[in-house]
């Protein structure tokens, strides 16, 4: 089972270390560090690194390696689904996850890795749950605290345990009942240079917060539960339910919760909300090229698109870019070689455009690169799938409750390839 | 390397204050002191000098102190074990606490502290809590006994542990049974063949129960111990395929990958034409795709085992080709998996997409990237033969692109392809000329060379081409120099008349200026041949090449089999058997896919998997066994099989190796033979065997004095010895071999016939056979018929001798020939045997008994005895 766990941060850093069974000196992270060195950039790490004799396991969030060591043969993927799950729960608790929340709060840290492991076999891993056992600072509970002495660790087992239904503890009261649901679809695609469709899939998720007193029982049904191709549930979820009618049914946990993800991969429901048009080309007789980028909107079901960026990663030899945009601003980053160009809002009737020329290094050939470019987008009041929540019923309590659901789309990993450099004679 | 950041500690000033503050009698104050020593701890600085003063702060009913005390002490206690002892009194009275909470916190920190004296202490209470009413409390207790079993394993077994865990199986409570599971797990790692984890359809039950209500790591647990269990029959291998079939939705990754390896292995044993089968080959795609949506390092560990998942089922993957394609933000580890996954996936019916696909990643910025681009373009090619024109011509787009490393990965692969699709797509090597003076790696300056002089009657400056390679000859690496030599001797038998001078050259430079031992070698040995015999020499060097495999790197099947039960493991991501890495894992068993029973054969026993394999051969082995064309009445030694082929050229990159078993006075010997169908020399053989279950090993290293040339075969008797690591294998006769060249190494297995194992002393004392015949259990006989046997007793009885199997005695009852035998195995197990011959009736029956008379064990009784003689 899981060892030991490192942090490590982007500069190399070991900034914390716990561990669950014997102490394994942190020397064995020099493995990693080696492997580090190599990948060159961060994300290009392997997650499973081998030593004479452990196994490195790690993941990278948030500029945080969490290297984790393990002795014996352990499924992988339960490692990295643990690590995450540490990340996620540190996230929780201190709003955010970084070496400056975790340095400042490191007792609650270990307290947690404490509870979530125990000899390596996972112990308590749901932030219901946890949030029971240690509750989480605030400035607030930190201020009465000093004042009064008492704790933030619970003295009871949580109620939840124990029970049929592990995630929810018991005796839960608000006084506003309330239940809101997000449907959030990412849409993953790569396009072509002309803009067509070469894979393009839907990765979905309802998001869920349920704020409801007692033992409610819910029922969530879609119009067109069809779409979905593939899904994964909270534990919650009755999976007999939705296997023979298509209706989600659970006692759901208290709070914020991933209630499913879904999967649409069939490709023609996939609809793209926008076209981007380019033109990249190269003067061979100086060390200079132009660019002329125009983006606008294609299927968007008459919504708006926002938050719209786009992100050009160049060639090498590009020094610099001297462009104009006609809406949204521009930085090029000449060490990244990164062109990043924040649109913002997607008027239809003024389509934004962004032109100008590129320096090259001097005597550079034509670069053989086609820059490739992600596009970044959000769209509210849409599912771009076109999954619509039918209703939403509760059993088991007497109250009404105040339901919501909210639809947003967002761009996944959406990229589209650029056509070749264009090699443009000028006469002299 | 980057130098770790230490942080360093004064111990002056602040160890002194906080060992005030803890001694202080204010509460509060204790306890901020106890977390600044936390604090501390956890960046590594050392604070275990305050190991006294912390202790006494355990105490206390404050539970988050106490938490912070036991975490101080789980870090410290192994550095200071006297002073650990001062706190086992406050653990055992913690263990009687009225909260459950505190009970199961006493007995999980206790067993973290990993020291000999206060495991002692620990087994009374831990007894308790693992009875205890409360279930948080019995988990707890159930891990704690792993963790007691790492300190001191004998301690765990005398205090029978192990049963009470094995009970908590059966508990009413399903975290409870996850974590019961998951402790025999892993203690069971320890011991391979300790039979911890006793599966039988109750526990199967019990546990499929407990696995739709216990938490998402207790059903890792569960649905990885599920794995190692064999269903009965079809039925129940699909009964648990439905039951574990809603976990595929879970959106735990690690459960869904643990849940496809039980349907990867289950579905095994399910006809293939039942409707259920295709339902479940249909469920599965699903989840696998959706796994690659996940985050970077989770797809990574997805793409791995999905690798294994196409070769040994490709059709379930067979539609979702394009969730493999590279997105530009993939990491580099996850684009290199996926394009390996799309040449697996490569078929007539998609390959278009693919090279569309392949051309575009050949401008992508990453430059090993690119490269494994190309090369995969060229594996398109030999893969689908349909497609070769269009990824040479793919190719060809590449190279004009004139950029230095896609060039040349474009020539290596296109080599590839000419080896593969002969007088084909030779209107290209003009184009790869023009491509002569930018190679500046030498694996795409070989190639080249080998394309010119292959090709040398074709290309009419090939003379010129060579030649400038030739000028810097001694720069060369050895592989251009091979290449060079080669290809201009080709040139002069193809073009003597223009090129003499060029080949004396290159000769002279071979044999002369060189150190090296092979190229010097090859120099000479080209040298006489041209000399001696020009005709032979046209026959040697220009001769008929073999033809390249389609896929060099598909996974042995034998390996692949084992893999797909291992998958979601780390076995599973480094594509090797978990033997050959897993440290501290003594003799892991190898497993196995169960074997597809019959459509209609209904059911047949689980314990005996061996006797369903075998059971066919015994028939067959003992007809042979009175095959009349042998000598009569003459021992006529032991049967000799003929060889066969183990391992085929195409699965070994060109080595092939046939062989049998043989005994010869009394020794066991391996007779090989190694064929070189490959186009280069192979030396440095040597072969290793896996443990199996005689202990057989080599007696010494493999003799293979000269280096075996291409087209080459040579035979090889190994002697064998039994004094190898055992262990026992299904079936009982299967071998694992390893054998390493030059090249690499490959594993293959095969069977020998057991009348290997039969020692020439084994004839019974005739006084005690009756007895021993009589002490006997039931349950270790076995009665086979054999049939259309025409045989006399005494002819079969001499024949039988030559093989060791000796006839104690005989007698006739009412026309029947009773033969009494015996046979003794090298391990010293004894196999007593009854033979009755009714004369004029050609089926034989025979009664077997086993016994082992040096250790009073009975032997398997589902093992095959296999008689084989000639």
């Amino acid at each position: 089972m899981i060892h030991s766990l490192f942090l490590i941060n982007n500069a190399g850093d070991l900034f914390l270390e716990k561990h669950w069974k014997s102490v394994i000196s942190r020397s064995v992270c020099d493995y990693f560090f080696e492997a580090r060195e190599k990948a060159v950039e961060p994300d290009n790490v392997p997650p499973v690194i081998r030593t004479p004799h452990h196994y490195l396991i790690n993941i990278y969030r948030e500029k945080i390696f969490f290297v984790s060591v393990i002795q014996t043969e352990v499924p992988p993927l339960f490692v990295i689904e643990f690590l995450h799950r540490v990340a996620e729960t540190f996230q929780d608790y201190f709003g955010e996850c970084s070496e400056t929340t975790i340095k400042d709060n490191v007792v609650i840290v270990y307290e947690l890795l404490e509870e979530m492991l125990d000899n390596g076999f996972p112990l308590a891993t749901e932030s219901n749950i946890l949030k029971e056992l240690i509750r989480p600072p605030t400035i607030l509970r930190s201020m009465v605290n000093t004042i009064t002495g008492s704790s933030n660790v619970g003295e009871t087992l949580p109620t939840g345990q124990l029970s049929n239904i592990p995630w929810r503890r018991a005796g839960v009261k608000y006084t506003n009942n309330e239940a809101y649901f997000d449907v959030v679809e990412e849409i993953d695609a790569i396009l072509d240079k002309s803009g067509t469709t070469v894979f393009a899939e839907i990765q979905g998720v309802i998001d869920a917060c349920v704020k409801l007193s007692g033992m409610p029982d819910l029922t969530l049904s879609f119009m067109n539960p069809r779409l979905l191709d593939d899904v994964s549930f909270h534990p919650c979820v009755r999976y007999k339910r939705w296997e023979s009618e298509r209706v989600i049914s659970f006692i759901p946990p208290d709070g914020n919760f991933q209630l499913m993800s879904y999967h649409i991969s069939a490709q023609n429901l996939v609809a793209i909300p926008i076209y981007v048009k380019q033109n990249i080309s190269f003067f061979e007789t100086g060390s200079s090229g132009r660019l002329d980028i125009a983006v606008g909107p294609k299927q968007t079901m008459g919504k708006t698109v926002e938050c719209l960026v786009v992100t050009v990663h160049m060639p090498k030899v590009v020094l610099s870019a001297n462009l104009s945009a006609t809406q949204g601003t521009y930085n090029y980053d000449p060490v990244t070689k990164i062109l990043l160009w924040d649109i913002g809002k997607l008027n239809p009737q003024k389509l934004p455009n962004l032109k100008g020329s590129l320096s090259l290094q001097s005597g550079a050939p034509k670069p053989e690169e086609n820059p490739s470019l992600n596009i970044d987008l959000k769209i509210q009041q849409l599912a771009i799938s076109g999954l619509k929540v039918n209703r939403l019923d509760m059993y088991g309590e007497k109250y009404k409750p105040f339901k919501g659901v909210k639809y947003v789309t967002k761009a996944g990993k959406f990229q589209q390839r650029l056509s070749e450099w264009l090699l443009v004679h000028t006469e002299v | 390397l980057k130098v770790i950041n230490c942080c360093v500690w004064d111990p002056s000033g602040e160890i002194f204050e906080l060992k005030a503050e803890l001694n202080s009698d204010k509460k509060e104050k204790k306890k901020e002191a106890v977390k600044k020593v936390i604090a501390s701890m956890t960046v590594g600085k050392d604070v275990s000098a305050l190991f006294p003063d912390v202790v006494n702060c355990m105490q206390t009913d404050n539970l988050e102190l106490k938490k912070l005390v036991y975490l101080y002490l789980m870090n410290y206690a192994k550095s200071q074990p006297d002073m650990a002892i001062m706190a086992v009194n406050t653990f055992v009275k913690d263990c009687e606490d009225p909260n459950p909470l505190i009970r199961a916190l006493a007995v999980r920190t206790m067993g973290c502290i990993r020291v000999d004296k206060i495991t002692e202490y620990l087994c009374e209470p831990l007894r308790k809590c693992l009875k205890d009413e409360d279930p948080y409390v019995r988990k707890t207790a159930a891990v704690c006994v792993a963790k007691l079993h790492d300190i001191n394993a004998q301690l765990v077994e005398d205090q029978g542990f192990l049963d009470t865990l094995k009970d908590l199986i059966s508990d009413s409570n399903p975290m409870v049974v996850a974590n019961a599971v998951a402790a025999l797990s892993e203690i069971a790692e320890s011991h391979p063949n300790s039979n911890l984890l006793d599966l039988n359809p109750q526990t199967i039950n019990k546990l499929l129960t407990a696995l739709n209500e216990c938490t998402e790591w207790g059903q890792i647990f569960i649905l990885d111990c599920l794995a190692n269990y064999m269903p009965c029959d079809d039925r129940e291998s699909q009964s648990i395929c439905e039951r574990v079939t809603p976990r595929l939705s879970h959106a735990n990754s690690a459960v869904v990958l643990s849940a496809v390896k039980v349907l990867m292995k289950f579905m095994e044993m399910l006809p293939k034409d039942l409707d259920y089968y295709g339902t479940l080959l249909k469920k599965l795609a699903p989840p696998l795709v959706t796994l690659l949506s996940a985050e970077a390092e989770l797809q990574y560990v997805a793409l791995r085992n999905i690798n294994l998942i196409v070769q040994k089922r490709p059709e379930i993957l067979k539609h979702e080709m394009k969730v493999f394609f590279v997105k530009y933000n993939d990491p580099i580890y996850v684009k290199l998996e996926k394009l390996d996954i799309m040449i697996r996936l490569a078929s007539q019916a998609n390959i278009a997409q693919v090279l569309a696909e392949l051309k575009e990643y050949a401008t992508e910025v990453d430059v090993d990237f690119v490269r494994k681009a190309v090369r995969a373009i060229g594996r398109c090619a030999i893969k689908v033969e349909q497609s070769a024109e269009r990824c040479v011509s793919t190719l060809l787009d590449l190279i004009q692109t004139k950029v230095n490393y896609v060039v040349q990965e474009a020539i290596v692969v296109i080599k590839d392809i000419f080896r593969k699709y002969p007088n084909k797509y030779e209107s290209v090597i003009a184009t790869l000329c023009e491509n002569l003076d930018s190679l500046d790696e030498p694996e795409a300056r070989a190639a080249m060379i080998w394309i010119v002089g292959e090709y040398a009657e074709r290309i009419d400056n090939a003379d010129e081409l060579l030649e400038s390679f030739l000028e810097g000859f001694h720069d060369e690496s050895a592989q251009v120099q091979l290449q060079l030599l080669t290809a201009i001797v080709k040139l002069f038998l193809k073009k003597p008349t223009e090129t003499q001078e060029l080949v004396q050259q290159v000769l002279s430079l071979a044999t002369q200026d060189s150190d090296n031992p092979d190229l010097r070698d090859r120099g000479y040995i080209y040298w006489r041949l041209l000399s001696t015999d020009p005709v032979a020499a046209k026959e040697v060097v220009l001769a008929e090449k073999p033809l390249i495999s389609e896929e060099t790197d598909l996974i042995e099947p034998t390996l692949l089999e084992e893999l797909i039960c291992h998958i979601g493991t780390l076995a599973s991501v480094y594509h090797k058997p978990p033997s050959a890495f897993v440290e501290g894992s003594r003799g892991v068993q190898h497993k196995r896919l169960p074997a597809r029973m019959g459509a209609g054969l209904g059911v047949a026993p689980a314990a005996m998997p061996a006797s369903l394999g075998g059971a066919p051969a015994v028939g067959g082995g003992l007809g042979d066994l009175f095959d009349l064309g042998g000598g009569v009445g003459m021992p006529t030694g032991s049967y000799v099989a003929p060889k066969t082929v183990w391992l085929l050229a195409i699965k070994a990159k060109g080595l092939e190796i046939s062989g049998t078993f043989a005994r010869r006075g009394g020794i066991i010997q391996m007779d090989l033979s190694l064929t070189n169908k490959a186009m280069s020399v192979m030396t440095d053989f040597a072969v290793q065997f896996n443990r199996n279950s005689f202990g057989l090993a080599p007696a010494g290293p493999m003799q293979v004095l000269t280096p075996l040339s291409p087209n080459q075969t040579i035979d090889v008797s190994l002697p064998l010895s039994m004094s190898g690591p055992v262990m026992k294998m299904e079936p009982l006769n299967n071998l694992q071999v390893a054998v390493k060249n030059n090249i690499d190494v490959f594993y293959f297995s095969c069977q020998y016939p057991l009348s290997l194992l039969f020692v020439e002393d084994g004839r019974f004392y005739r006084q005690v056979f009756l007895a021993t015949w009589k002490d006997i259990p039931n349950d270790s006989e076995a009665q086979f018929q054999i049939k259309d046997i025409h045989l006399n007793s005494d002819v079969a009885s001499n024949k039988l001798q030559g093989s060791n199997i000796f006839t104690i005695a005989k007698r006739t009852v009412e026309g029947q020939d009773m033969l009494y035998q015996s046979i003794k195995l090298t391990n010293g197990i004894w196999v007593l045997a009854e033979m009755r011959i009714q004369t004029g009736n050609p089926n034989y029956t025979k009664t077997n008994g086993f016994r082992d008379c040096m250790q009073k064990q009975m032997y398997d009784s589902t093992s095959v005895v296999r008689f084989s003689s000639k």
